[in-house]
């Protein structure tokens, strides 16, 4: 009986570690953070791109209306990809689209808006990146869709058609 | 004299040195036990990349808002979760963490203790 269990026991073993490994091989190893939602939105004042005026959080998300932040820079490509979206979004009067431009130039940032088209009504600018980590980002681009002060969605890489319809289902 | 000047100028050299080395003492001790999520697999403290130079220009700023460093943590892990520190707490995703070696060690233990009791 003693001899018996222990072969039996090392192949379970064996294929035991087998299974683990082979379900692991085909897992992204890249973290990306939970998309924590419903978390109250960062308390910060803020510089602008297109304007001198300097604003606090609460007077830039009023409550009761739908706003989506986006961090974006010029020097982002899949920003260049996304932002045929931004303008058809800025389209709908429900939603008001703030940009955050992130470590960018103002020279080259002002340029990609004059090629692209400007879908923010206002641009807070980030020079050091910090307000970005405050919102929770790790990288360019992200978007936020904000309700009530609250973050009610995040979407990490660029948007695309269907987090367009998703979006615009949203705010109905 | 001339080995005296060396002296001094060596000892003058070192104490600078030393002053210049403390300056960000605390905020090194802190993005050590950060986890950067561009480059994974280095520390905050470790990286260059641009996400990492913000997380350690936001930790002088908390750390001047007079956060301390158990704070500055918590304020990190609400932001980015637990992945975000070397050292997370005991909860229920890190449990198995905390307890298997402990689980690993007992077991072990078990085995020897009952090899040693067969052979006498």
């Amino acid at each position: 009986m003693k001899n018996k269990l222990i072969p039996y026991s090392i192949i379970l073993i064996f294929l035991i570690i087998f299974a683990v490994f082979y379900k692991s091989l085909k897992d992204t190893n890249i973290y990306t953070p939970e998309t924590k939602i419903n978390n109250d939105i960062p308390i910060f004042s803020a510089e602008f791109l297109l304007s001198k005026e300097n604003l606090t959080s609460t007077e830039i998300f009023k409550m009761d209306e739908f706003y989506l932040l986006n961090i974006w820079a010029s020097w982002c490509a899949p920003c260049r990809d996304e932002h045929s979206i931004l303008m058809s979004l800025s389209e709908n009067n429900k939603l008001k689209i703030i940009g955050m431009n992130y470590k960018d130039n103002k020279k080259n940032a002002k340029s990609f808006l004059d090629e692209l088209g400007n879908p923010y009504e206002k641009i807070i600018v980030d020079k050091n990146g910090t307000n970005s980590i405050e919102w929770g980002a790790f990288g360019v681009p992200e978007t936020f869709l904000i309700y009530n002060s609250k973050i009610i969605k995040k979407y990490i890489g660029p948007l695309n058609q269907e987090l367009l319809m998703e979006i615009q289902k949203t705010i109905k | 004299m001339k080995i005296l000047k060396n002296l001094i100028i060596i000892f003058l050299l070192l104490t600078f040195n030393n002053l210049y080395a403390n300056e960000n003492s605390e905020r090194n001790e802190i993005t050590k036990n950060l986890r950067c999520l561009i480059c994974q697999g280095q520390s905050v403290y470790d990286s260059d990349s641009d996400f990492a130079n913000s997380m350690k220009i936001l930790v002088d700023k908390k750390l001047d808002q007079g956060l301390s460093d158990k704070e500055i943590y918590i304020y990190f892990k609400e932001k980015y979760g637990d992945w975000i520190l070397y050292d997370p707490g005991l909860n229920k995703n890190t449990y198995l963490l905390w307890l298997l070696p402990i689980l690993i060690f007992v077991f072990g233990g078990a085995i020897i203790f009952k090899r040693s009791i067969f052979k006498k």
